[in-house]
């Protein structure tokens, strides 16, 4: 197959330590445009593979905006837009203010915490050269994969290909554009 | 209904105990990713259904027709249908919505509070909780939007910048409520759906059939089960558990509200809180075990919800029973300390007034029945445990009764008193909308997996998790 029309170069494991020292030594070996496939969460590998996660900041600021905002909105109607006197309390009563500030401060956290899980992982997205390798569904039952994307400066059809051999995978498959 | 691949079912399975009785392994038998994957999947990618499911799939589903029935008529006659009227305005409409939205509440304790706390047994049951707490909430949401009157204008209640140049009352608990309800059938929603894609994408891959393929592919989004996606889903997922935990103490303390603001007596307590979120996990967790025993026997699920399930359930009952039932034994001595000659009276009208067979009744089935959870035996029999959970289902309903209704019909002036009777369609609505919650069930069991496949391959990858204790 053609450099044009291949998307990367896929070794297949059988467990995840071998997936984790391979996606480790593919870092040291200077690739960064991989990534890995298992069928459950692998500590430590996204890190191995060098990705970055801002999920968490995005959620903080979506917390704050959401409890800064309903605290303003309560403010401003109860206060300034439409003042109603009930039993002579004080019109900014803020204790009665705090409930709704805080449903919404965690509405807003959660919002951002899928949407921004979403978006920052590139979904929804139904295709994706990935799923031409013909195994691949298996990466969601028992098989562990490493990708390197022909995007990467460091790659190379033969010397990627001898690479992944060298760590002894079930097979290296090339996965198509 | 029987699977040839299926691995072998022990139902008289006896568990290795620990030297304090809990047993040591969270799956029954040697699980693989094979056996993982295939006993959970196959539930949903098999055409034909057992038995069982059709049969109470069309009682269900008779049951929702009820519900649309006694809506419609709700809809063309009018709140006058029920049997509220003044002294006893709120009636069944709000004593279901809180039964409603506190079974939904173990759900979230269940996922939420018990992944922070690395209870991994939780694993087999907690996206079927997942799944009850968002159709309980959906249940409990329409009551109270049932109960306006004109349910059409329902949006009145939200702020948005409305021509009549109005704004809702932010400092009023049933405007707290609106808000509560809302942002948590939406984290719920949220949180049940972004645990489901991982396994969503497996049963995509496990797939044969077009239209299976099709509609499990688009529901998956995408997901690849690529390093950064596990990352991002993790940490998303992790973080929506640490928001759904104050949440779900919030939401009920904010339904409590609903009465603790006002100044009835029997519902100005400031005990209310506490009081209703430990009622809302004891009910919340009777009614997983109500419907869990009867389903992991029919998809013959014995080797992934184990008896050990079961007895960490019927202990978090077992408390948070005690919980409730300290609750009573307060109410009932701050009304008498209190000195108060309303709060004195409420409590006399409450255990020998005309609806005191109603408050016997409670104590029978929350309080006496749910002793029998100290035997061990008792725990780990699924037959017993169904009947103790069945029997807390219906003590929760009936507390609420008790708070709503008792409090209602007799408060201040003797010449404002009156009763309350429940008329047909009030009845029709309650069991209708146990036919909803049930027919929404029914078909999350036939069409979404049931158990957390990704998680339960993690325990299976790294069996020292599902040892802990």
């Amino acid at each position: 197959m053609s450099e044009k029309n291949l998307f990367g170069l896929a070794a297949e494991f059988e467990t995840q330590d071998e997936l984790f020292r391979a996606a480790e030594k593919a870092f040291a070996e200077g690739y960064r445009k991989m990534d890995g496939f298992a069928p459950f969460p692998i500590e430590g590998l996204a890190d191995a593979l060098g990705k970055k996660n801002r999920v968490p900041l995005m959620v903080l600021l979506g917390g704050i905006i959401g409890g800064a905002g309903a605290y303003y909105m309560q403010w401003y109607a109860n206060v300034i837009s439409f003042p109603i006197n009930i039993g002579g309390r004080p019109m900014h009563s803020w204790p009665s203010f705090i409930p709704i500030t805080f449903e919404l401060t965690v509405l807003c956290a959660a919002l951002t915490a899928f949407f921004g899980a979403l978006a920052t992982s590139g979904l929804p997205r139904p295709y994706h050269p990935m799923f031409n390798l013909p195994d691949f569904a298996r990466a969601s039952q028992d098989r562990f994969f490493l990708c390197i994307e022909t995007r990467d400066p460091a790659f190379d059809p033969a010397k990627t290909r001898e690479f992944l051999q060298s760590l002894h995978p079930l097979q290296v498959a090339e996965v198509p554009k | 209904m029987n699977s040839p691949k299926q691995p072998p079912v022990t139902d008289r399975y006896s568990p290795s105990l620990s030297r304090l009785g809990y047993p040591t392994n969270l799956f029954a038998c040697e699980q693989t990713f094979e056996t993982v994957n295939e006993t959970i999947g196959s539930v949903v990618l098999q055409d034909r259904q057992p038995r069982p499911w059709w049969i109470g799939f069309i009682v269900a589903f008779a049951l929702l027709m009820v519900f649309f029935f006694a809506v419609a008529w709700l809809l063309i006659r009018g709140v006058g249908i029920w049997g509220i009227n003044i002294p006893v305005a709120w009636g069944f409409a709000i004593v279901n919505f809180v039964w409603w939205i506190g079974i939904a509440h173990a759900g979230t304790f269940i996922s939420a509070i018990l992944l922070l706390m690395f209870q991994h047994w939780r694993t087999a049951i907690n996206r079927f909780a997942e799944a009850m707490t968002l159709f309980a909430v959906a249940c409990a949401g329409l009551f109270p939007l049932l109960h306006l009157g004109r349910p059409w204008v329902f949006y009145w209640i939200l702020p948005y910048p409305d021509t009549m140049g109005m704004w809702p009352q932010f400092r009023s608990p049933l405007v707290w409520d609106v808000f509560a309800v809302g942002t948590y059938f939406t984290v719920s929603l949220l949180f049940w759906f972004l645990g489901l894609i991982p396994d969503l994408a497996t049963v995509r891959d496990r797939a044969r059939k077009n239209w299976q393929k099709k509609f499990y592919g688009v529901l998956a989004l995408g997901w690849r089960n690529s390093a950064a996606h596990w990352q991002r889903h993790q940490i998303a997922y992790l973080l929506l558990a640490g928001l759904a935990t104050p949440l779900v103490l919030s939401v009920h303390s904010v339904v409590s509200l609903d009465f603790a603001v006002a100044q009835v007596p029997g519902w100005h307590s400031t005990m209310f809180p506490p009081y209703f979120v430990a009622g809302a996990i004891y009910s919340g967790f009777a009614m997983v075990l109500t419907i869990v025993i009867p389903v992991r026997k029919v998809y013959r699920l014995e080797n992934l919800i184990t008896l050990r399930h079961f007895n960490n359930m019927a202990n978090v009952m077992l408390v948070t029973g005690l919980i409730v039932a300290y609750g009573y034994f307060i109410e009932a001595f701050m009304s008498w300390y209190s000195g108060d000659i309303f709060d004195q009276y409420m409590m006399t009208n409450r255990v020998f007034g005309p609806y005191g067979w109603v408050f016997w009744a409670l104590m029978f089935f929350n309080v006496v029945v749910p002793q029998s959870l100290w035997s061990a035996r008792i725990r780990r029999n699924p037959l017993t445990l169904f009947l103790v959970a069945f029997s807390i289902n219906i003590g929760m309903w009936l507390e609420r009764f008790v708070i709503v209704i008792t409090s209602l019909h007799r408060d201040f002036v003797p010449s404002s008193w009156g009763m309350f009777f429940p008329t047909v369609w009030d009845w029709a609505t309650l069991f209708g909308s146990i036919g909803l919650f049930l027919t929404l069930l029914f078909l999350f069991i036939r069409f979404l997996p049931m158990i957390a496949i990704s998680e339960s391959r993690e325990l299976v990858a790294e069996p020292q998790k599902a040892m802990t204790t």
